[in-house]
């Protein structure tokens, strides 16, 4: 069953929160990772990897640097599940 | 030309009997047990002949916040833990971070983190391998998660000897302030190695207890009845500083770290050599190092493991080094109480041996029900023991499989 924009945001920011400490008010669509998450490259890969999992989608290593914001990530996977 | 002294201005821990220094040694002088049961069912699942061991009592997620222990193995968590109680117990101090070091030691590394990566792979192949997997199973990775929380910059070691390990990082600390390389260093050791796999490996070694029955009462140093080392783990951590520097900045001393002993047996990969030459080498070589004699010497924490064939080499190697002065000397064998740390043991017995001589009071040794009869030292038995007034010296053994000896010679300051 295919979650919608919000609920991939919920979820991805649950990831986020876990992984980085940053707390959840914090994350929001229109954040860049590493601008306004200060979110580095290994963190960055480890999000991608939880992610997979918990939507279970698969997120190309090309398609990564593709992903700049919360909200870039966001719709990539609401996409890719269907 | 006087030689640098190095002071300890800040101690902490966490281990089987205690969350930090305080409570960990409260539980010392009551001669707690920190062995117990595990609330798993590895022993039936795997066949491990071991179903106890000693745990630490705090569990990490109960102190560091979720990313933390994400990203770190529990042995660099259990360093991290003890490592903000002793910067913190040392008042914090500001320091240039081009005078601050840190040693930390495992024996074993991050093998949680290897092994549970290694399962992930298994099950579930290579793209669910986590990519902080590497910088969280190197064995270096408490020593430069320390480096991160302190601030070092002159320079982080991860110097690994098995269960000497705790004890010769403190001495490269002690080395980094005298050769002028450090104002303070952050020293120490960890462990975090309760997994079925190393259990499975000690055991089949010959080496752990397999007194299931009795876990409190399984970790029996000198004993006739010991049968093995209790697998512990935890973390102790002490802040060394020069004397010039902490009077400077105005610090409480806990105690001087007066000479450091190191030594190999060159004799076989886990057996002590029989006549105890590298521990006796080590012992003496630490006394000289701190220009004492060993009538100096009142209380000797010993490495005292519980094994059939250890306890005794060392008891007799002390006798050697200290000859009749060996009389008065209480030793403390504080492994019947903690299990063993491995690499954290040498860090959390230095912890033990600072206490004692700050506070006059040696820890007890428990489960000594029948010593064995060819155990020739004055041993400190259940209850504490108060050590005498004055300046007074103590040592503190550490060795390792490979043959690695460490003494630390620990003073009272005036």
């Amino acid at each position: 069953m295919a979650l919608n924009e919000q609920e991939v945001l919920a979820g991805l920011t649950e990831i986020i929160v876990e992984e980085t400490g940053i707390a959840a008010e914090d994350v929001a669509s229109e954040k860049s990772f590493t601008d306004d998450l200060d979110i580095d490259s290994l963190s960055m890969m480890t999000i991608v990897a939880q992610a997979e999992d918990k939507f279970e989608v698969t997120i190309p290593d090309d398609e990564v640097k593709n992903l700049a914001t919360v909200g870039d990530a966001v719709s990539f996977i609401t996409k890719a599940q269907d | 030309m006087t030689r640098t002294d190095v002071v300890v201005t800040g101690m902490g821990a966490t281990t089987p009997l205690g969350g930090d220094v305080a409570s960990t040694w409260k539980a010392a002088l009551a001669g707690t047990s920190g062995a117990r049961t595990l609330d798993n069912d590895w022993a039936e699942q795997y066949g491990i002949p071991v179903s106890f061991a000693a745990t630490v009592a705090v569990a990490p997620s109960e102190v560091l916040a979720v990313p933390e222990i994400k990203r770190m193995d529990p042995s660099a968590q259990y360093a991290i833990i003890a490592t903000r109680e002793a910067w913190a117990d040392a008042g914090s101090p500001e320091v240039a971070p081009e005078r601050i070091g840190a040693v930390v030691s495992s024996g074993i590394g991050g093998i949680w983190t290897t092994l549970t990566a290694w399962d992930t792979l298994q099950a579930r192949g290579a793209r669910r391998v986590l990519p902080m997997t590497v910088p969280m199973l190197m064995p270096n990775s408490p020593a430069a998660y320390v480096e991160l929380e302190v601030g070092a910059r002159a320079g982080a070691h991860a110097l690994v000897s098995a269960c000497a390990s705790g004890a010769e990082a403190i001495g490269y600390g002690i080395e980094m302030i005298r050769s002028g390389r450090a104002d303070i260093v952050v020293a120490g050791g960890t462990e975090a190695a309760i997994h079925p796999m190393p259990i499975a490996a000690f055991a089949a070694s010959r080496t752990l207890s397999t007194r299931n029955d009795d876990p409190a009462g399984a970790s029996r140093p000198y004993d006739t009845d010991r049968d093995g080392f209790v697998l512990g783990e935890g973390s102790g951590i002490v802040v060394l500083e020069s004397a010039e520097h902490a009077a400077a900045r105005g610090a409480r001393v806990y105690a001087r770290l007066a000479g450091v002993g190191l030594s190999s047996d060159g004799y076989h990969i886990t057996s002590p050599e029989p006549g105890g030459r590298g521990q006796i080498a080590a012992m003496r070589a630490a006394l000289l190092d701190a220009g004492l004699d060993v009538t100096d010497v009142r209380h000797l924490n010993a490495h005292a493991t519980s094994t059939k064939v250890g306890d005794l080499i060392e008891a007799r190697a002390v006798r050697e080094v200290l000859g009749e002065a060996a009389d008065t000397v209480a030793v403390s064998a504080t492994k019947s109480l903690t299990g063993h740390l491995l690499g954290g043991a040498g860090a959390l017995e230095t912890i033990f041996t600072i206490l004692a001589l700050q506070q006059r009071q040696a820890p007890p040794t428990i489960n000594v029900s029948n010593p064995d009869p060819e155990f020739d030292l004055d041993l400190v038995r259940d209850t504490p023991r108060e050590l005498p007034s004055g300046q007074i010296a103590a040592i503190n053994n550490s060795f390792g499989f490979g043959g690695h000896n460490v003494a630390l010679v620990v003073t009272t300051v005036s």
